[in-house]
């Protein structure tokens, strides 16, 4: 444990009462409560923060803010290990643990960075020229070797233990970023009544007015922002966002944003999320997100110890550390010298300013020239050295070299204005000469920027146009801002030339840190000719990185601008994307994940199947009782089979209650009918049901199901479970669109009932007894016929209908009622051997019976493929009626259904194997169908299969080989009639 | 992106399914041609565009829903079905 030898002796927002302990790379430090870990490092002498992607490079801190490219770590350990973590940005927590990235065997050796040595196979599209040919070396050579020597932070492949939500919020106004401009903003729309969202990426608000000792109103900066947050959080319309990052602008006033709930905890609480994903509509939305500093491309500009001005003076200011102990001030702007100011103001020796214009005010230089400051103006940095840096070689506006020792070099290149959020939507930036910046150009309706991110730099300015947003703002919304005097706020001087590099650039020049991207790497890509920004940018990555080029991309595309000879406005910028910031994943997943990863749907006698074995499968989003095991089956094939028997020998209950369920109503629903089904519906008496099949408007089958006329003008239409959705859509489409003027009314009634078939010789004894009111006879009730009933006081309908071609019923209930009806059936049913069945012995009695499902109604079949031709009606119109005439369509070599059994009378036929004839070679030319449903009968005893199969309706006692070319070993099979079971279906009439 | 549902208000699109183009009108009668051009055949323009959305999760429905396909601006929206006389 070391002290803290670079922590100022006051000063800064931080809670020096209380010392906070962390490790970083096993070594054990103090900090205090409101540090970063950056400044916490900085502040115990550590200079060395990780090492660069393709070098190896030492690198050290460059920034104090989100758009860090150095000094990134992996945060926390084990499950929580987090890569690639700006260390500008982690709040010091009691405990904090963080390893550096990138370096092999340690981060002070890293005998990885020989490939500094081999820096002219790294150059500019390295990727594209070096490892073109041969193209095997790429994948057992190359990119090994290259993903293990470049390269970042490694994930750690645990779970992550941690969880995240998405929230939504509405307002009239979104104000990004609490520095000056969004503050004010927020007061001026918060006062006036707005329902205000603020959000800021930092804990504390304040934004630059945290990093400078110029106040306003005469309170400090830091003061002043506090004091407009407390206001702002005793609104009730206000919602203060903070730690939130507002990451993307999408269509219609649609934000991203990302809290960082619980990341400044050592572990969220129990039940906090680590982070939530808003997704914010406002109306209106100000960008205030200030402006990040920009570095000077020169040689060794990436050594620990170069610094950005703006950052040095933060860590002075805000968190009072001295970055150094020996300082020289690099600067082409004003507002490198009120960092010049700051370091004087803390105590750490300032050795020289160089300017790199030729004339400086005196306002600016002569409190620096007073203690002795030696100032260059016209001045250039030929090359900063040492690892961390030990010095400077400069030269002045004469000609003349000068060579500085210094641990700390504060480089002030000009402002970036943090614009990305008004480029989502395509709209592009302008360039303004004058203030050497990208500003919004023409920005997306209903988003303004403010302050230094519309290009003010004065805080006189950035107030006054923070104001104006506000007040913009409120007046598109019909409302109006009564704004009292603004704070007093001197306008600090902030000219500024455009520089982009300085001195010969020969050697290691960056221009974006992270991804190592150098001076030379552009005069490169621009001599063999990408000389637009889109194409530098992927040519040399440039911009690329997790930082998405804030820190490099405006230098990159001075100097192509420089390089090519065009001005920068003629060059343009590249278009920004979102997310401006790295977002996790979980955070996109939020709770969507493992079992909740969709919503589950169960049905009402869930628990009932649970408890007595079922294993349930997934149809969609619903949870289906796919067999029931009993306590000595030991196999599936044996429930299955079992299931089987029993129904068709005795009586077997399924829950059937997924299936789409519409009623519709109406003197025109039979019209529809026939408009929505090939055969005829309008003619269907009052209780009885018709079973249907749809076809998609291009002639293909898309549904099929039964419909009940419950009475004149109330019907009952039953769908597959997985067309549930789309069967409704089709019906409001028809109902609505196409034909509006037929008077039908629809709603889908699927979660209202519960529905069990009752199948099997026993099942009338059953339901007799069961339901003793009822008659039930075949008299009463014959084949497709329906009633309604009262069970337990409740609404019920009992049909005749089949699937597994038995003697069978489909008993509907209220939804809630559906577990105490299937307590009762088995109560009574004990006495007629009742059992349950589940989705694969229903499937199994359907293939048996030779009933298409959703394997055959697979979106290429007509009906006549399906043997269901002759149900199409000739004297109505109906959806797909035409299409399905098209010559292709009622091709007879068409594929149709079969069924197969085969020839040994033992081997099972495969799902998805290949028809082939006897003989003909397994080659696509050869192919005439395939298999769509398998399974094995135990009914008949051996396998069975139904197939689609060219001619097929011809080929019944054909013999064909069935071809699996993925499982191996070919079938012979037999073709026959797809209805293996009771052909004439004297069971379900009798 | 938001949707103006003359029923429901602003809401979100994830609450609705796009079908597409609003223009193609189901032709009557037995015109192969006409029936194969409704069911395949679609403009592209660059600029308005009136498509049909379904309020799916909420009033259930159909909308013509006019949009600027350069810039997703969405101009309004309109039941489908045509108002009723009361």
């Amino acid at each position: 444990m070391t002290g803290q030898p670079f922590r100022l002796p006051h000063g800064g927002l931080i809670d020096r009462l209380h010392t906070l302990s962390f490790r970083f790379d096993g070594k054990a430090y103090l900090g205090h409560p409101g540090d970063t870990l950056a400044s916490a490092l900085l502040a115990n002498g550590v200079r060395l923060f990780g090492r660069s992607f393709k070098y190896h490079r030492p690198r050290g801190v460059l920034t104090a803010g989100s758009e860090e490219p150095n000094a990134l770590v992996t945060l926390r350990s084990g499950a929580r290990a987090e890569p690639n973590t700006r260390a500008t940005t982690i709040e010091l927590f009691d405990g904090l643990e963080a390893t550096s990235q990138n370096r092999w065997p340690s981060l002070g050796l890293d005998l990885m960075a020989i490939n500094q040595v081999f820096a002219p196979l790294f150059v500019a599209g390295f990727y594209y020229k070096t490892f073109m040919w041969p193209a095997k070396a790429w994948e057992k050579l190359y990119e090994p070797v290259i993903r293990r020597a470049a390269g970042l932070g490694a994930v750690s492949g645990l779970e992550d233990p941690d969880h995240y939500e998405h929230d939504h919020a509405f307002c009239d106004l979104l104000v990004v970023g609490a520095g000056p401009a969004g503050l004010v903003a927020a007061l001026d729309a918060g006062r006036a009544g707005l329902r205000v969202v603020l959000a800021d990426e930092n804990p504390l608000a304040g934004g630059h007015l945290l990093s400078e000792r110029a106040g306003l109103g005469g309170l400090g900066g830091a003061q002043w922002a506090a004091m407009a947050m407390a206001e702002l959080a005793a609104m009730p319309h206000v919602r203060l966002l903070m730690r939130t990052t507002v990451f993307g602008r999408f269509d219609d006033g649609e934000h991203g944003a990302i809290e960082q709930v619980a990341d400044h905890l050592p572990v969220p609480r129990p039940g906090q999320p680590r982070q939530r994903l808003w997704k914010i509509v406002a109306r209106r939305a100000i960008l205030a997100t200030g402006a990040t500093e920009r570095p000077i491309v020169f040689d060794g500009n990436d050594r620990p110890g170069v610094m950005l001005a703006s950052a040095v003076s933060t860590y002075c200011l805000r968190y009072g550390v001295a970055p150094g102990r020996r300082a020289v001030v690099f600067t082409a702007t004003d507002s490198g010298w009120t960092t010049a100011h700051d370091l004087l103001a803390a105590g750490i020796t300032l050795v020289a300013v160089i300017d790199t214009r030729s004339v400086v005010t005196d306002a600016l230089a002569a409190p620096v020239r007073a203690v002795g400051v030696q100032v260059l103006t016209g001045g250039q940095i030929i090359a900063a050295k040492g690892s961390p840096l030990t010095s400077i070689e400069a030269r002045d506006g004469t000609g003349r070299t000068h060579r500085f020792a210094a641990d700390l070099l504060a480089v002030a290149g000009g402002w970036n204005p943090q614009i990305a959020l008004a480029a989502h939507l395509g709209h592009k930036p302008a360039w303004r000469a004058d203030i050497a910046a990208y500003v919004p150009g023409d920005t997306p309706p209903g988003l303004d920027a403010a302050g230094a991110a519309e290009g003010r730099f004065g805080l006189g300015d950035i107030l006054a146009s923070g104001r104006r947003a506000a007040i913009d703002a409120a007046q598109t919304l019909g409302r109006t801002i009564n704004p009292s005097p603004l704070p007093h706020a001197e306008n600090t001087p902030h000219a500024v030339s455009a520089v982009w590099a300085s001195g010969p650039c020969k050697a290691k020049a960056f221009v974006d840190f992270q991804h190592d991207v150098t001076a030379s790497d552009i005069t490169l890509a621009v001599r063999e000719g990408f000389t637009s920004v889109e194409h530098l940018k992927r040519y040399t990555t440039l911009g690329m990185a997790t930082d998405q080029g804030r820190v490099g991309q405006v230098n990159g595309h001075g100097l192509l601008a420089a390089a090519t000879g065009r001005a920068l406005a003629e060059t343009g910028t590249i278009r920004a994307r979102p997310p401006v910031v790295p977002v996790a994943i979980g955070a996109f997943g939020g709770h969507h994940r493992g079992r909740h990863f969709r919503p589950e749907r169960r049905t009402a006698s869930h628990d009932w199947a649970a408890a007595h074995g079922t294993v349930f499968v997934d149809a969609g989003q619903w949870k289906r009782a796919q067999w029931f095991s009993l306590p000595h089956e030991t196999d599936w094939r044996q429930s299955v089979d079992r299931e089987v028997s029993a129904t068709r020998g005795g009586v077997g209950l399924c829950d059937v209650s997924t299936l789409g369920k519409i009623e519709l109503a109406g003197p025109d629903v039979g019209t529809l009918l026939d408009r929505l089904y090939i055969n005829m519906f309008s003619t269907l008496p009052v209780g009885k049901a018709r079973y249907g099949v749809m076809l998609r408007e291009d002639g293909l089958v898309f549904d099929d199901g039964t419909v009940t006329r419950i009475a004149d003008d109330r019907w009952f239409m039953t769908t597959t479970t997985a067309n549930a959705a789309p069967v409704m859509r089709h019906i409001d489409f028809a109902r609505q669109v196409l034909w509006p003027d037929l008077d039908v009314a629809a709603v889908s009634v699927t979660e209202q009932w519960a529905t069990y078939a009752i199948a099997g010789p026993r099942s009338r004894d059953l339901l007799t007894a069961a339901l003793p009111d009822l008659d039930v006879s075949n008299a009463a009730l014959p084949y497709m016929g329906a009633t309604t009933l009262r069970w337990r006081g409740h609404a019920a309908r009992l049909y005749r209908l089949s699937f597994s071609g038995e003697l069978a019923y489909e008993l509907s209930v209220p939804a809630r009622l559906g577990a105490a009806l299937v307590e009762h059936l088995f109560a009574v049913g004990a006495a007629f051997g009742l059992i349950a069945y589940g989705t694969e012995a229903l499937g199994v009695m359907r293939i048996e019976k030779g009933h298409p499902a959703g394997n055959e109604l697979n979106g290429w079949t007509t009906a006549t493929d399906l043997g269901m031709g002759r149900m199409a009606s000739t004297k109505k119109d109906y959806i797909g009626r035409i299409m399905a005439a098209r010559p292709a369509l009622v091709d007879p070599a068409r594929p149709r259904l079969v069924g197969l059994r085969p020839v040994d009378g033992a081997s099972a036929i495969r799902a998805g194997g290949h028809l082939l004839r006897p003989g003909a070679a397994p080659v696509a030319a050869n192919d005439e169908g395939f298999v769509t449903s398998a399974c094995f009968s135990p009914t008949l005893g051996h396998p069975i299969a139904l197939a689609l199969l060219a001619h097929g309706a011809q080929r019944h006692g054909e013999e064909v080989v069935v071809h699996d070319p993925v499982r191996g070993a070919d079938v012979r099979a037999l073709v026959c009639d797809p209805v293996f079971h009771d052909p004439a279906g004297e069971k379900l009439r009798g | 992106m938001r949707i103006p549902c003359p029923f429901c208000g602003s809401r979100d699109s994830r609450e609705f399914v796009s079908r597409g183009d609003a223009a193609p009108v189901r032709p009557a009668g037995d015109d192969a041609e006409a029936m194969f051009d409704y069911v395949y055949l679609r403009d592209n323009p660059a600029g308005l565009f009136e498509e049909l959305w379904y309020h799916a999760q909420g009033c259930r429905n159909w909308l013509r829903v006019e949009r600027n396909t350069r810039d997703h601006t969405i101009v309004g929206a309109r039941l489908a079905r045509p108002e009723r006389a009361a």
